[in-house]
């Protein structure tokens, strides 16, 4: 069974009479949507962004825990440059022996084992780069990454970016996008959610945003109000209330 | 070169001792590390005396001396690491003619534990039977061989009589302590007793004690020697009958306990050997493969050291001897950077105790790598898995 396109009018005609989408109003929606048509492609400088926003964002001679930390790039950059004190934790064999042969400390083991074998606050700095999406129980993790890391840098693909959302509406096939390249059923993204959802966890678990990032219209900028829909990927750095 | 008889020819998957790759052919070296007017204290409180410990080196010595490699044998290993020794013959070490050292795959010039790179040394441990001062050797008090009269050793006196010669070949500070199992442990205590000679410690299928199934296993090894008729309270020596079906049973149940049920399965499945009648008689492969190991164990092993190194295995316990039972806090002394490998078929030392030390490492604020190393050949892995162990050790070792 094919899902024929949606034709645009009627998805005008939806956006306009639904609440949630009304603010957006239709003369944006059509220009999104026409944007939408555009190829999507990401200039190479862009795909590691957020390494670099991390390296900006930690400072010298820190203590760094890299959860899901893959073949060991950022934590041999930071060590290299920002002489941390970094671990690595990754579950991947391969990217594990990645991570020895490029001199990074690192730990195989499986995050949604959690974080037991770490003590409260011994790190500076925790990094959740794409990583909490994957998870089974994230939110279970994040409570954990606050407790170990004075601070948590969280980076994830936003959900409700409007290519995104466009992808689902119009194509009516799970999206498929430069941050989510993936089909359903070969993804490692099991939980995949906003930016919003993310801030309203935040604000309902005592958790405060103290910077955010996003990767939006093709450049990294500071996080603004209305992101949820124009920023494709978001960093955010978080710690606890009072902490 | 004569011809060997067949029963000691070399096989053609190892490295001949003219392979560019080879450390060639070795010679062990002796040193008295103790004697009558200073005795070796032991852990126990008691001392002995003399002390000598035989070891091998491979490689060179750098200038600076920072290039030294140690590389800790395991409960039946020796210092014969690599190559083959020239003195097998004289020496009576047959088995040598027939296998090079028992990590030849490992080590060697551009080999994973480089010896063009690398000065490589291991040395045999006390109260083994390889040439090192042990039970058989005579006890200068009786003039007769030590027998149960020797004293009880552990891994904290293994470690302090390497570390006497290191001071011997004037080396203060090793680039890495290495070795799998037991000598995995001994790495471990390396790095705990003596924090500022040990730059990296590589611990391989071990962790800081062994659990009670592995008690138990050494438990029914001694028991089936000590009650060997042969056995005679340890005295043996003389009587030319030494408690070799006892030494048998235990090598042979040891080494269930070094494979895995997977690994069994694979390389003997129920296969029967052909021409074989039924009744009790070694039938099915399994059966016959361990009567093998059984046999060439006894030839080459003495029962005595076998119960005293097994006794020291049980013993050792990092956390009770260094953090008051608390392994975080004993992790707290370590200063040399951690490799822990783990094999995920391994039942001796599961994957999961190996990985309690890493985290305890990491609980200590320490940095550490761990890594599973995916395989079916139970605890034997990190003798058998030398592509991933060595990819590992080289990339470790820079």
């Amino acid at each position: 069974m094919s899902d024929p396109r949606m034709p645009l009018e009627d998805l005008l005609r939806l956006a306009a009479d639904d609440p949630a989408l009304k603010h957006v109003g239709p003369p944006e929606l059509a220009r999104l949507i026409s944007e939408l048509e555009q190829p999507v492609s990401r200039p190479a400088a862009l795909e590691r962004w957020i390494d670099g926003m991390i390296e900006r964002i930690i400072p010298a001679g820190a203590s760094v825990l890299d959860l899901g930390c893959g073949t060991g790039e950022l934590l041999s950059r930071l060590i290299e440059r920002k002489n941390v004190r970094g671990q690595g934790v990754e579950i991947d064999p391969h990217a594990v022996f990645r991570c020895v042969e490029r001199g990074v400390p690192v730990l195989q083991a499986d995050l949604d084992l959690g974080l037991s074998g770490f003590a409260d606050a011994s790190f500076d700095y925790v990094v959740l780069e794409e990583t909490l999406q994957t998870l089974h129980r994230p939110t279970a993790l994040l409570r954990e990454v606050l407790r170990v890391g004075r601070r948590a840098v969280v980076s994830f693909p936003n959900f409700g970016y409007w290519r995104v959302r466009l992808s689902l509406a119009l194509g009516g096939r799970m999206p498929r996008t430069a941050g989510l390249p993936y089909h359903w059923y070969d993804t490692p993204n099991i939980h995949l959610f906003t930016l919003q959802d993310f801030l309203d966890w935040a604000a309902d678990n005592g958790v405060r945003m103290t910077g955010g990032y996003v990767l939006a219209d093709g450049c990294v900028r500071e996080l603004r109000e209305g992101d949820n829909l124009y920023a494709e990927e978001v960093l955010c750095i978080i710690q606890k209330n009072g902490g | 070169m004569r011809p060997q008889p067949a029963q000691y020819a070399r096989s053609s998957k190892d490295d001949p001792p003219d392979s560019p790759t080879s450390v060639g052919w070795t010679e062990a070296q002796r040193v008295q590390l103790a004697s009558a007017e200073a005795p070796f204290a032991l852990e126990s409180g008691a001392s002995i005396a003399p002390v000598v410990v035989e070891y091998e080196t491979y490689g060179r010595l750098s200038p600076a001396r920072d290039n030294a490699v140690l590389i800790v044998h395991a409960l039946s290993g020796d210092a014969h690491v690599a190559g083959w020794d020239r003195h097998a013959r004289q020496t009576g070490r047959l088995y040598r003619l027939k296998h090079p050292g028992w990590w030849d795959a490992v080590v060697g010039p551009s080999k994973p534990i480089d010896t063009n790179r690398y000065f490589v040394v291991c040395s045999n441990f006390l109260g083994s039977c390889y040439g090192t001062t042990g039970p058989a050797d005579i006890d200068p008090a009786t003039g007769k061989p030590w027998g149960l009269r020797f004293p009880i050793v552990t891994v904290g006196d293994w470690v302090r009589l390497q570390a006497r010669l290191l001071d011997h070949l004037s080396i203060e500070r090793v680039r890495a302590v290495v070795g799998g199992s037991l000598g995995g442990q001994q790495a471990l205590e390396w790095a705990l007793a003596f924090p500022d000679r040990v730059e990296r410690a590589i611990v391989l299928a071990a962790s800081p004690r062994l659990s009670a199934q592995g008690l138990a296993f050494n438990a029914v090894g001694r028991h089936a020697i000590m009650n060997d008729p042969n056995f005679n309270g340890g005295d043996y020596y003389a009587s030319g009958r030494s408690p070799d079906v006892g030494l048998a049973v235990a090598r042979m149940m040891a080494h269930i306990t070094y494979l895995s049920e997977e690994g069994m399965h694979r390389r003997f499945g129920r296969r029967r050997r052909p021409g074989t009648d039924s009744g009790f008689h070694p039938e099915f492969e399994i059966e016959s493969y361990l009567n093998y190991q059984g046999q060439t164990f006894v030839e080459r092993f003495d029962a005595n050291s076998y119960l005293y190194i097994t006794r020291a295995m049980d013993y050792y316990d990092a956390a009770a001897r260094w953090g008051g039972g608390d392994l975080v806090e004993a992790c707290r002394r370590i200063t040399s950077r951690v490799m822990v490998v783990s094999f995920s078929s391994d039942w001796l030392y599961p994957p999961a105790h190996c990985r309690e030390f890493a985290l305890a490492m990491c609980r200590a604020g320490k940095t550490v790598t761990y890594v599973n190393v995916p395989s079916a050949y139970g605890h034997d892995s990190f003798l058998v898995e030398t592509d991933a162990v060595g990819r590992l050790i080289s990339a470790f070792l820079r």
